[in-house]
This record gives C-alpha cells, structure tokens and sequence, in this order.
C-alpha cells in the first residue's frame, strides 16, 4: 500500500516536471523564439487512442508537435523514437523518457524475434495518443522521403483509429540534422483531414502522402499571389 | 511628465475611433457577410491588438520601451529572413545577424549616438560578410551578404530610429519627457498615411501611380493621403511634440512622402519573390513587414530632420522616465 502510494506520488512529480519544462521552455522558445503558426488545431484528437503523423525534419518537431495540445493532455502524449538513438547515453535517455516522454522503438528488430510496434499498441491500449514519423528519420532539411509502412500496419490492426498528419515547415531551417545551433525563423504546422483505415497498406500511405503534399500546397497559396 | 499628457490623450482618441470603427463593421458584417467584411472586422481586431501592446510599449517606459522595439525589429528581420532564401552555409552568418538587434538597442540605452548610427552600416556591413567568408562558401557569396545587409538595414537599423526618438531631450528643459510625444507623432501619422492613402484610393482614386511595383496605389490616393497626413501633423504636431506648426507641417510632408515609399519598397520586395503578404502574424494584415513597411523609411527620416532642426542633448547616465 505505502508502495503504492509512493510510486503514485513519483508519478505526479514525474508529470509535473515535464509540464514546467513544457510551460517554462518548451512554449516560451516555440512562441517567442520561432513564432509557430498553427492551423486548423481544432482538427487534432481530443482524447486517445489516437494517431497523430507528422513530417519530420528537425529535432523540435516533436516539442511543436507535443505543444498543439493543451498542457493538461501532455502526459497522455507518446512520441515514437529510435531505441538505438535516444537511449544511446544516459543524460539524452533520462531527458527523452522523462521530459519528453518517448516510447522508444527497436529500429532493427531481429526477424521474429518480436514485435517492433508492441510498444505502440500498449500505448494505445492505455488510450494515449502517439506521434509517429512516419519518413522514419529526419533527413534533409524540408524534403520528404517515402513513408515507412509501420503506420499502415497499426491502422490495419485498429481499423477504428484515426490518424491526424500534421504537416510542419520552416523546423528544418532553425535546427536541421547536424546542427545545434537554434536559428528563428517562422514555422508552419498545418493539421489535416484525419485518416482511417481504407483497406490497403499502399493506398493507406499514398493517401497520408497525398495529404501531406495538399497541405503543403495549400502553406505555399496562402502566402502566394 | 506633463508632455506625456497628450499621449495619453491620443490614445484615448485612438481607442473612441476604433471602437466606432468596430462597431460600424459589427453592423456590416451581420448586415451582409462578405468577404470585404470578413476581412474588415478581423483587420480591427488585430488593430485593437497592435494599439494595446504599443501602448504598453510606450507607456511602460525605459527598458520596456526599448524591448518593445527591439522586439518588433527581431518580428521583422525573423520574417524577412523566413521569406528571402538562405543557404544553409549561412545559418551561423543569420545567428550573428540576429544578434545585432540587442547591441543595437544597447547603444540606444547608452545613449551612444555615434555607435548606434555606426554600428550596422559599417561595423556589422563588414564583420558579417568575415563570418561568411571563414564559412568560405563563395556561390550565391554576393546575393547571400547583399540580402542579409539588406535586411539588418530595412528591419533593424531603421526601426531602432523609432527608439532613439524616445531617449532625445531639449538641453534647456531636460527633465521634460518629449520622446513617448514624439514615437506617437511618427507611428500616429505614419499609420494614418497608410489608412489614408488606401482609403482616398478605394473612393476616388483612378489613375495608377506604380502600376508595376503596386498596382493598387493610384494618384489621388497618394496626393488625398499625404494631405490628411499634412493637416492631422500641423494640427496635433505642436500640441504632441517640441515642433512649432511650421516645422511640425514639413514633418508631417516627410512622413507622408516617407510612407508611401516605405510602402512601396516592401510592396517590391514581395513581388519581387512572388509572394503577396510577407506571413500571417497579424490576421486581416498580412505580416509585420506589411505594417511596418512605411515605418522603415519614415523612422529615420524624420528622426534625422527633427535631430537637425532642433538642438538635442542626449542625456547620459539615467535612462528617460526614471529621471
């Protein structure tokens, strides 16, 4: 029972602290520093189980990502990660799974062996609702790569999910890959129609890609004449 | 503090004008729901938005102030360089350049006159270019420094003229505060040429006057604009500032002529890179480049005439207001 108690009690404080890094850093930089323009926030899941999928160029992408949403909903957030990467040293793994809360993925599963999305499934069992990037890695600054087919997978096991692409832009150019030297520049995250199931694998992605794209075009016809 | 007496007042007129202004849209939008109306009540709530933070820029005083415009600089040339394209090279160039808006607003602070009109042309046009250079990516080496410059010029060097206005005094009254009455004089009459002119030129205006940088702009609405401006400045110039109705009627004429250039030079920057606001920051406007084009040109200008016309005396040691 005093166990209880107790690890309740490391729960709360665990949650605490990551909204005051949220509220004292994360927002502060995200709206003083880069000046993010959101659109279309309404469309974004109220509660989990839920997808949310998302372009990926920079490291902040997850910190806008997770931002979207009000800071009460903030420990029922999960961003997909790479194991290999994020609990590569222990100060970067202590940061990722306490302040940012990643549920961290084996990239490299060996054939069989087990499940590389378990983790996700739990986290959707547990009605939390799970960023995912669906290129995989970052990669070159605003430049998509084709999306990997986890995604499809999990919207074919759950065929009730939905998954919301949020298109983001302008991240890549303050804090690309490689870099550690944040640079302000106005970002864009644009959230889409929500996705379902659709009864294929190939036409779960292209549609995803396709939406991506859309949104895409629609940042550059706001500005253009 | 008694200069500050009609400042206050102008902002009281600003907010009884806004306030007729929304409720005459209020009645238009719901009367008929279009676009134009649309986009007419969203323009007077940023507008409501806008007076209050300038109003707690220039009435919150000393440091405050000056973070106010350095801010407003650092909205500006994150927006320029979010438009412009930049080399990935350059990322560090950019981080120096951002790093010019607190030292220039520094010196502003110092009241360090000489620094403070020295520091961007000369001392960041070349220490930038050797950041670039030890980078040592030479394609695109031209354009890249020429737009940075470029921008450091139009959203930072000219704008912190705005915040030098507000640490001037008259050497035979220096405890009379002239600075908040003078920013209000330049922003009042600045935004007024620009409402002005576009309102002369959607009643009466014909003829173009920049078909191919600005093909809104026409004729009457430049002469119809500059005049408003001329009046309104002659009239509230010697009651809000230092100036007497003559000077104060020149100042008006430069603003005037100052912000249709200003205007002008952003409206060719953007069509320039194929773009028709410069972003979204401020909803029914378009960017903050869109509203502070005219200021970019008429912050310095009339800085440097009302600095040549009258005798100032920078006053070392204590920051205005706090004196």
């Amino acid at each position: 029972m005093a166990y209880l108690f107790r690890s309740r009690v490391v729960v709360r404080l665990k949650q605490l602290q990551k909204a005051l890094f949220f509220l004292l850093l994360v927002k502060p930089i995200l709206s003083l520093i880069i000046g993010l323009h959101i659109r279309d926030q309404q469309r974004l899941p109220k509660r989990g189980p839920a997808l949310v999928v998302a372009n990926h160029n920079s490291h902040l992408d997850v910190f806008v990502l997770m931002s979207l949403f009000p800071l009460r909903m903030l420990s029922k957030l999960r961003a997909v990660a790479a194991a290999d990467y994020f609990l590569s040293n222990p100060l970067l793994a202590w940061f990722s799974l306490n302040l940012v809360g990643i549920l961290a993925i084996d990239r490299h599963p060996k054939r069989g062996r087990t499940d590389p999305l378990a983790p996700v499934e739990a986290a959707l069992a547990r009605n939390e609702i799970v960023i995912l990037f669906p290129e995989g890695s970052r990669g070159d600054p605003e430049v998509m790569t084709p999306l990997r087919s986890g995604i499809a997978h999990l919207l074919q096991r759950h065929p009730e999910l939905e998954a919301t692409p949020v298109f983001l832009h302008g991240l890549g150019k303050a804090l690309p890959k490689g870099e550690a030297l944040l640079v302000p520049f106005f970002c864009d995250a644009l959230v889409g129609e929500p996705i379902r199931w659709s009864g294929d694998k190939q036409q779960c992605l292209s549609q995803l890609m396709k939406t991506f794209k859309q949104l895409a075009t629609e940042l550059n016809a706001a500005t253009q004449e | 503090m008694t200069m500050l007496q009609p400042v206050i007042v102008t902002f009281v007129v600003i907010i009884v004008i806004l306030s007729i202004a929304t409720v005459i849209a209020k009645r238009l939008r719901r009367s008929d729901p279009s676009d134009a109306h649309e986009n007419l009540w969203l323009r007077l709530r940023t507008w409501w938005q806008m007076v209050g933070v300038f109003a707690m820029g220039i009435l919150l005083g000393g440091v405050w102030s000056l973070l106010f415009f350095a801010f407003l600089s650092f909205l500006a040339l994150k927006e320029f360089f979010s438009l412009i394209p930049t080399r990935r090279a350059d990322r560090r160039v950019l981080f120096w350049a951002y790093m010019a808006i607190p030292l220039q607003f520094l010196w502003v602070q110092w009241h360090w006159y000489g620094m403070f009109l020295a520091f961007i042309p000369v001392f960041c046009f070349l220490l930038l270019p050797l950041r670039m250079l030890s980078i040592g990516k030479t394609d695109g080496y031209l354009k890249a420094a020429g737009t940075i410059q470029w921008g450091l010029m139009t959203t930072v060097f000219c704008l912190s003229h705005a915040a030098f206005l507000l640490i001037l005094r008259l050497p035979d009254s220096p405890e009379q505060i002239v600075g908040p009455g003078l920013v209000m004089f330049l922003v009042v009459l600045t935004e007024l040429n620009d409402i002005a002119q576009y309102i002369w030129g959607r009643s009466i205006g014909r003829n173009q006057i920049a078909p191919l940088v600005s093909p809104n702009k026409t004729r009457a609405g430049f002469i119809g604009g500059v005049t408003t401006t001329l009046l309104v400045g002659t009239l509230i110039g010697p009651w809000l500032t230092p100036l007497e109705t003559w000077s104060a009627a020149l100042a008006a004429l430069i603003i005037g002529l100052g912000g249709f250039a200003g205007d002008l030079n952003i409206s060719a920057l953007k069509r320039d890179l194929g773009i028709k606001d410069s972003g979204t920051l401020l909803p029914g406007h378009g960017g903050i480049l869109d509203r502070v084009d005219s200021l970019t040109y008429t912050a310095p200008l009339f800085f440097h005439f009302i600095y040549a016309l009258l005798p100032w005396h920078t006053y070392s040691g204590a920051v205005w207001w706090s004196g």
